[in-house]
């Protein structure tokens, strides 16, 4: 188990596999948000108190999944990057800050959009949404901090610390509902009883959450390829993958 | 149709989140390819550069 993972982890191994994945996670994905978003937004039926709006749900609650499982994924890479100084875990860590703080973005965008017609505002300071929101600058911070420094060997052991430290802020983000007043709703999926919500938007919802953990798995691998190409440019596996069409 | 896309009232609520989360998508799944393809085009310049400084000796 651990050599094979020791074999997967090698650059030159992970450029080819990650290479092969990309279409099927492509295919996968597409099949995913046709599906997701036809159910979301056909086939569901509109809120009884909410009416048609509350479908911004199928964006705003899997962005906002992604958002959290990123930053632990990150921080899982950050142990991984002190601990044994793996390369490929350096630079999944650094690719995947931008697309968290992606989805962090739209996280909040969607849920601002989402506020202006249910709350009457588009923004209030309580605890979930201003926890997330320092989420977005934790992932910012990660991508400054690695842009700040030259070596890029080094750069990663400081991000590593930064991801590790800002994890704190991930249970905080679940249950700031719980643990303060706020405007945001509770839970409705993740209860350990029977979810609040119908079969016919949880369905889709899930499908969309889906949808997105594949998206962030592609977008991971096509990123990963560049940024490794990059830092192994002078390496032989590199040039090896020059001298034949297998690219 | 149109009732689809009115979505009740909530048209320009629910289109401009769609819309956003599509741009925001496709920018994440583009520019990492663009610096792909970039960085592989310039290895392959390198490479061709490199060989034939290799013939001429």
């Amino acid at each position: 188990m651990f050599l094979w993972f020791h074999k997967f982890a090698s650059p030159p191994h992970f450029y080819r596999i990650a290479g092969k994945w990309i279409p099927w996670l492509t295919a996968l994905l597409l099949l995913l948000l046709v599906t997701g978003l036809y159910g979301g937004l056909v086939l569901a039926p509109p809120d009884y108190q909410q009416g048609d709006s509350y479908r911004i749900i199928f964006i705003h609650v899997p962005a906002a999944w992604m958002s959290l499982f990123i930053y632990v994924a990150m921080a899982f890479c950050g142990i991984v990057v002190i601990v044994w100084r793996m390369k490929l875990a350096e630079v999944v860590l650094i690719c995947s800050a931008p697309i968290g703080a992606s989805f962090t973005f739209l996280a909040l965008a969607t849920g601002s959009i989402w506020g202006k017609p249910m709350w009457g505002t588009w923004w209030v300071w309580d605890a979930r949404l201003t926890s997330e929101l320092i989420l977005l600058f934790l992932y910012l911070g990660v991508i400054g901090l690695h842009n700040a420094i030259e070596d890029k060997r080094i750069a990663a052991r400081a991000v590593a610390i930064l991801a590790i430290v800002g994890v704190i802020n991930v249970p905080i983000i679940h249950y700031s509902v719980e643990w303060w007043n706020s405007l945001h709703q509770g839970p409705t999926v993740t209860k350990f009883d029977k979810p609040s919500i119908h079969w016919s938007m949880l369905i889709p919802l899930l499908l969309m959450a889906l949808a997105f953990q594949v998206y962030y798995v592609l977008a991971l691998f096509q990123s990963c390829r560049g940024e490794l190409l990059k830092r192994e440019r002078n390496s032989k596996w590199v040039a090896e993958l020059n001298g034949g069409d297998d690219v | 149709m149109s009732e689809f896309f009115a979505m009740g009232g909530y048209a320009a609520f629910v289109w401009s989140s769609y819309g956003l989360a599509a741009i925001v998508l496709w920018l994440n799944w583009y520019l990492p390819r663009r610096t792909h393809q970039q960085v592989l085009s310039q290895l392959k310049r390198r490479h061709s550069k490199q060989s034939n400084l290799d013939r001429n000796k």
